[in-house]
């Protein structure tokens, strides 16, 4: 039985090994996603002098989806969970959201997005 | 009787502390075959979110909240903290570079990666010193404002998550100088990196919610 059990869990593990092994990103590929993340920010920084009279709005949700876009990037390809096994994503996700949720609640409770 | 059960005691210490040492040699695994370690601190990151969650939805609700001192518009100098963002920026790149190699088992790559990677941390630590000088000097304290408060804990946090960052790089390269790296050095160095990552992405947010977007 302890055996068997054994046999499993190397079995499991080099099935993981395997899998992991599949990814194998140059330093090229790397590099290309940081030019784009400084250009990114570089628009960032661009947009935050921008103040249009037509959409004051339009700088701040285009800044918040850039946020978003460079902090995925980052995740999915620096920190490899578009790679890596889905448990790493699933325990790193409902953290985050989690926190998004309960933090968004609580914001809500204090009225920020009326003031 | 009494020597054959000493014999019986060692031997089961001595199988017990081989054991123990072949799971740290090759990373302990559990059944699903993952990492137990790398398990551990994608877990710890995800409740790090909610440790910046706070402290960000904190800043958020008291950064308009200026009774007395200078507010965040007369403090922030965007250019200076948009290079600094961009050394850690870069340093997300320098650390990539530092796995790969370690995977690649390319030991004087992965130690000049490091070493890069510590020292651009370094000088964001030291921009940050910098700026938190500046703003003392114009007049913000920790207690000056809740303002002032929320912002020095929000950033500060942070700026000692990227110091132990730099003090986990630089104890990694002395580590695989002298060769006594635990576990697998590949896994030890991605370990890390993650928490360098983890770093980057908290400061993506921080600089666009408490410096680019208009209180």
């Amino acid at each position: 039985m302890t055996a068997a059990v054994e046999a499993h869990n190397e079995h499991a593990v080099e099935v993981h090994h395997a899998h992991a092994g599949e990814h194998t990103w140059t330093d090229k590929k790397y590099v290309m996603v940081a030019i784009y993340l400084a250009i990114m920010t570089a628009v960032e920084v661009g947009l935050s002098y921008l103040h249009p009279s037509f959409a004051p709005w339009l700088p701040t949700v285009m800044l918040i989806a850039i946020m978003i876009g460079k902090f995925v990037t980052v995740v999915l390809f620096f920190m490899h969970l578009r790679f890596d096994d889905k448990m790493f994503g699933r325990l790193f996700w409902s953290g985050l959201i989690l926190a998004v949720v309960v933090y968004v609640a609580a914001l809500t409770t204090f009225q920020l997005w009326s003031s | 009787m009494s020597d054959v059960l000493d014999t019986v005691t060692d031997s089961g210490h001595d199988a017990h502390a081989d054991h123990g040492h072949a799971d740290v040699e090759h990373g302990a695994h559990g059944s699903s075959g993952l990492s137990n370690n790398k398990l551990a601190m994608w877990l710890f990151l995800g409740s790090d979110c909610l440790l910046f969650g706070g402290l960000i939805s904190t800043y958020m609700l008291y950064r308009g909240r200026v009774q007395r001192g200078p507010n965040p518009n007369e403090l922030y100098n965007i250019p200076f903290t948009s290079v600094s963002s961009f050394v850690l920026l870069m340093s997300s790149l320098t650390m990539v570079l530092a796995v790969t190699a370690a995977g690649r088992n390319d030991d004087r790559r992965m130690r000049i990666w490091l070493c890069t990677t510590a020292f651009l941390g370094s000088l964001f630590v030291g921009a940050q010193v910098f700026e938190f000088r500046s703003f003392y000097l114009k007049g913000l304290g920790f207690t000056t404002n809740l303002f002032g408060s929320s912002f020095f804990t929000l950033t500060g946090f942070h700026g000692v998550h990227v110091t132990l960052g730099v003090i986990m790089l630089l104890s990694i390269v002395g580590m695989t100088l002298r060769g006594k790296i635990p576990g697998r050095k590949a896994e030890v160095v991605e370990l890390i990196g993650l928490y360098w990552h983890f770093v980057d992405i908290v400061w993506i947010v921080i600089f666009t919610l408490v410096y680019l977007i208009p209180s």
